[in-house]
This record gives C-alpha cells, structure tokens and sequence, in this order.
C-alpha cells in the first residue's frame, strides 16, 4: 500500500557538500529496492531522508500520497534496521521489540501477541527475557528486524544491517531476509556497498556515486547492459575488465586498438559507434565472458595473453592475464591444465563486450 | 660463542631485578607506594583520631582515657545538632540542584554549535578555580556594603534597602548553598557530558522512528543509560559536600551566631580554635557513620544497575 516517491531531492551539508544530487526514483508498493554504491556516494544519506533522520535541502519526499518532507520520523510509519542495531541496551529481547508499540499506546495484549508473533517468525521466542549483551551478532540482528517487524510499518528502511555479520552468517540472512520480505511484502528500502548483496535481494538496485543515481535497474539488467563504466565496474564479480582503445574503421569492420590488443568490435556494438574514427573509448569485457580461444571463435575476437596469476576455485579457474600494458581477469573451466606464464590465445564471447566513451564514460 | 655467553650469564648470581618476574614480589612492589601513602596519611590519622576522641586530651595538655564522655557533650550540644541539621541539609539541596543544572548543562554541552570545545572549557572555570579564591569573590559579592548583588537588586527597582546576605542565618545558609552549587555544577556537567557522549546517538534515532517524543526519548532511553555515571557523580559529590570545609570557612565561619556550621567547620572550631581536641575528634568522627552509610547504599546501587 506504500510506495516511496524520492522527487528531485538534494542535500547540502554545511552550504558546500553537496551529498545528494538531484535524485528522483520511484519505489513501487512491496518492492525491495536496494541503493548500492561505495562508501561516500550518499545512498545512507537518501535512506536517512526518508526515515526523517536528515532534513532535504530541496525536492519532495512521498510516502504513499504524503509529502513527508516536513514530518518527524515517527509520523512516517516506517521502520529502521541499523547497521550497529541500535538495540537499547538495557531492555530486554522483549522489550526491545515493544518499545515501538508501547511508545504508539498500543494495549498490553496486543504488544504481547505481536512480540511473540515476530518472534517466532524470526526464531527467536527463547532470547525474549535476554539483554542484548547476551546475544550473539545474528541474534542481535533477529532482534533489530523483529523491533522492525512488529509495528507493522508501510515500509521497511534497512541501512547496511548485515555488514556486521561474518560471510557466513551474512549469506544465511540475506536469503532470510529474502524469505521475510516474500512473506511479509512490505516496501523495503535496503542500503549496502555489497554488489552481491544488491543483486541477491533486490527486486530493483539503484547504483550510487558521488551523490548521483548512474542506474536503476532488475539486477540483470545492470549487469548485462550498464549504462556507464562506472556501474559496469561495480556490478559483478570479479569485476569487468577494461581497456582504454583507439577506434578505426577499416575493411567494412571497426577496430578497437590498444597495445596488444586488436579486436574487431561486433555488427551491433559497431553499428552504434557510427563514423568515430581515430576516437578514444573503453573496452569492457566481463572475466565469465572470457574463454580460451577455439577454431570456431572468430579471430577479430580473439588476443594473446600472458598467466601471471591462477586462482582454482574449484568451480572455475580465475587467470590473471596481461596483453602487453592491459591486465585481463577470465574466469574459465576448470579442467583446462594451465601453468603460471604460459601464453594463451582468449576470445571474447560474442555481444558480451561493451563499450564506454573516454570521455563521459557513458555506454555506447 | 653465543652458548658460552648464556652459561656465563647463568652462572652469576641472580639479580636482585630478577625477584620482581615473581608476580607476587611484583605485586608487593607495585601496591607499597600507595599502601604507605594511604597508611601514613588516612589510616593513621584516622587511628589516631579515633583514639583522641577517647581520651580529654587539649592543646599542651596530655589527656587520660575518658571512654564515650565527649561524644555524650557533644550529642547533647545545640550547635552541633544545628551543625548536623545544617550538614544534611546543605548536602541534600546542592545535591539536587548540581544534579539538575549539570545534567541540563550536559544536555546542553552535547549538542553540536559553534564554538563548543570553547564553552566547555570554559564551564569547568569554577571547578579549577581553587576554592579559597573564588569563594573570597563571592564573599565580596555578598559583603553587606560592598554586594553588587544589592547594587544590581536596588538599580533594578526590586529592594529599597541593603540586605545583609551573611548576617542573617537563614539567608547565609542559602548564600553558602548558592556558592557551592556554582562551584559543583561543572563537575556534574562535564562528568555527565562524558556520560552521555558513551551512548550512541542511533539509539536517540531508533527512539525517534519508534516513535518516542524527546523527552520520553530521555525518560527511556538516555537516563536508564546515563544512570551508573550519575549515581558515581551524586557519589562523590555528596561525600565531597558533606564533608566541606573550606567554602564555609572563608564565608561565614561558621557563623552568624553559628548558623551555618557544618560537620568540618566546627570540628575544627572546636578542636583547633578552643583547643579541645578530642572533642574536636569526636565531632569529626561523629560524620563518619554516616558517610560510610551512604557510601554503603550508593555502593550497592552501582552494582545493582551494573548487574541487572
């Protein structure tokens, strides 16, 4: 029943740090969306706009029909997981997770029903009577989500609240939180600077840096067609490989020319180009979209490349591999035999290589 | 080579340094320097004026064994029943408006404005100040001729003539509990400050999206948190106001007609002043049950809230 509208919102701190540009997304009633970017790119900063912990410099922020710019937090009906908690420390598991409802005058049988309701939901009916020292990070964690639960908010507002957690533990609860969401259905609002994170939980990932939305998207979407260098970078792991090219056309083909490297770019990607001889631009190519070349794979596709590096993962072997002044990361099969400095010829898989204005860093 | 080096070192006796990698010799060397000053300087005074207390003993004159006999005068004497009413009292109103103000204050201090490290330092003045000194200020203040309070009373329209601030009982016990609140609020205020600066402000902020209004905020969260600070606080202060001496000395004296005697002040009347120390010791030792009482219960306190 709530979707968020984030209007051309701005703010500045101070008068002269201009922490969130302009940004202006719409987040759909039960939509999970994610804000993803890197420490200092204002995802935190747009979260705590919402939740009214931060006054907007300019824009509108709506709640469901309500512009809530002006309203204190507790009028929005939302709720905050934070990323250290937050648990009152002298309150009890349940008591915790009361608060909230007692605050809003709700009865006694109710705030009870509600509590254990939470609590079981999140597995934690035994910690009720414990204080929050006696937990451990992931219960800590459970109390902070059922604190969020149990007021039954329009919608849910999660600043980074696994980044505490070992991997682990962190995996398990994001496929938690994925369940939780699918049974509750409320709109979330989830901030972190994990990709993977992003990608896993969100129904939509918006991708942050320096204050300025780069992208919304389904997470497949970013990661096969990023709008910028930028997003292409950041989704994805290992990250894409990049290589700064001179373009020409020769012989009905256009050519993207680095040191060591050679490649006739693809009908599509060439036909956007154009005419842009002698132009400079940026080669992205994805480490899974790299493979030791064949005799089917076309030659304008394909470079040589030295090992310097060879990661067994077990699934799939990472090579850390150079052509000339370029570093390539490819992630290849498992059974290939492949030794440290040995030369291999790769090929890039057919319409997965992207391409990015020099200069604004923009796909093409 | 360097295997004959080592045997040559084990061979030599042992050092007399080499004790200390014992750690009860360690310990034993660690713990004497405050074990003789604490002795020298609390233990055996305190022993000391135990025993004087039992006997008549007076300046130049060596006294016998008396048993209770000066605790018996003093009970039954006016002033010091007015000095005990007066110690409680003074302790208990200057208690509650320190604690108030510094708290205030605290609240105040931890918000962020221009400025800031500045106002801090400079509301720990009255507490660097020493006492003497900024209590003979105050003395002036209130002097019968001389007040500026009275100047700036009279030029305001609100008395007509002088008011004699220390010549009155009633108002020099609350001008001394004035000087002293001025004297004991930084203390709450910065000790609190630092109290309050150790709970994270995300708390405050879960609060508020819970939906706590500020001052159930400081009701329900901030003062369950800051309690264990401010009971050590009211801890130290009390002990510290109880046992006072040196603002009512320079004040009053003691007086008018010994009015605002406290505990210390008229111990030392008694003792130093008319030369009757042992009954200057009972006096004083007279504070100690009581002291140790609220110690006693402040001390329980503390490790209720620290174990709950």
């Amino acid at each position: 029943m709530a979707l968020v509208s984030i209007r051309n919102v701005n703010k500045v701190y101070d008068g002269n740090v201009h922490a969130v540009k302009n940004v202006d997304l719409e987040i759909r009633d039960k939509e999970f969306m994610v804000f993803v970017g890197p420490s200092g790119c204002g995802k935190t900063t747009t979260l705590r706009m919402v939740a009214g912990l931060e006054s907007i410099t300019s824009g509108d922020i709506l709640i469901g029909d309500t512009v809530v710019n002006q309203l204190p937090p507790m009028d929005r009906d939302i709720a905050m997981v934070f990323q250290n908690y937050a648990l009152y420390p002298h309150m009890s598991v349940f008591h915790n997770m009361a608060f909230g409802l007692k605050m809003r005058k709700f009865d006694k049988a109710e705030i009870d029903k509600r509590v254990r309701d939470a609590a079981a939901i999140l597995g934690i009916e035994d910690l009720l009577a414990r204080k929050p020292r006696q937990l451990s990070g992931g219960q800590r964690q459970r109390v902070a989500l059922g604190r969020a639960i149990v007021r039954h908010p329009q919608v849910f507002l999660f600043d980074e609240p696994l980044s505490n957690l070992d991997a682990k533990l962190r995996v398990q609860m994001r496929v938690e939180l994925k369940k939780l969401h699918e049974r509750l259905g409320t709109t979330a609002i989830y901030v972190t600077h994990d990709q993977v994170e992003a990608m896993t939980l969100g129904d939509r990932v918006v991708v942050m840096k320096d204050g300025v939305v780069q992208q919304v998207g389904e997470p497949l979407e970013l990661y096969n067609t990023p709008a910028n260098r930028f997003v292409a970078g950041f989704i994805g792991s290992p990250a894409m490989n990049f290589a700064e090219v001179t373009l020409s056309a020769s012989g009905g083909k256009v050519w993207a020319e680095a040191p060591g490297l050679k490649i006739g770019l693809p009908e599509p990607v060439a036909r956007r180009v154009g005419s842009r001889n002698g132009t400079k631009a940026t080669v992205g190519v994805r480490p899974e979209d790299l493979h030791v070349a064949g005799p089917a794979d076309p030659a304008e596709l394909c470079f040589d490349v030295e090992v310097e590096v060879i990661e067994q993962l077990g699934s799939e072997i990472v090579l850390d591999t150079r052509a000339a002044s370029n570093a390539f990361v490819a992630s290849v099969e498992p059974t290939l035999r492949v030794r440290m400095h040995d030369r291999l010829r790769l090929a890039i898989n057919p319409n997965r290589l992207h391409l990015f204005d020099a200069a604004t860093e923009a796909a093409i | 080579m360097a295997v004959t080096a080592v045997s040559g070192v084990a061979n030599r006796p042992i050092p007399r340094l080499r004790r200390l990698e014992d750690e009860r010799w360690l310990a034993l060397t660690l713990l004497a320097p405050t074990a003789i000053l604490l002795g020298l300087f609390i233990a055996y005074p305190f022993f000391e004026g135990v025993l004087l207390s039992l006997t008549n003993t007076r300046v130049g004159i060596e006294g016998g064994f008396v048993g209770l006999k000066n605790f018996e005068k003093v009970w039954n004497d006016s002033i010091f029943r007015t000095a005990v009413w007066n110690t409680f009292w003074y302790t208990g109103v200057t208690t509650v408006f320190k604690l108030a103000l510094g708290l205030w204050l605290a609240i105040l201090l931890n918000r962020h404005f221009r400025g800031k490290a500045l106002v801090r330092a400079f509301i720990l003045l009255p507490f660097i100040i020493p006492t003497v000194l900024s209590t003979f200020a105050w003395k002036w203040m209130f002097d019968p001729t001389f007040s500026v309070i009275n100047w700036t009373l009279f030029q305001l329209g609100f008395i007509t003539k002088r008011i004699n601030w220390l010549g009155d009982p009633d108002l020099a016990m609350a001008s001394i509990i004035v000087v002293n609140i001025w004297r004991g609020v930084p203390f709450f205020a910065i000790s609190l400050l630092a109290g309050l600066q150790t709970i994270s402000p995300e708390l405050q902020e879960a609060a508020a999206i819970d939906g706590a209004r500020p001052w159930q905020r400081f009701w329900y969260v901030t003062w369950p948190l800051l309690l264990p600070v401010t009971m050590v606080v009211v801890l130290f202060s009390v002990i510290q106001t109880f046992a006072d001496f040196q603002l009512v000395y320079v004040m009053t004296g003691g007086g008018p007609a010994n009015a605002t005697h406290l505990f210390a002040t008229y111990a030392y009347q008694i003792g130093i002043g008319t030369g009757l120390l042992s009954e200057g010791a009972a006096i004083s030792l007279a504070m100690f049950p009581f002291l140790f009482l609220i110690v006693v219960v402040q001390l329980l306190y503390i490790r209720r809230v620290e174990t709950r």
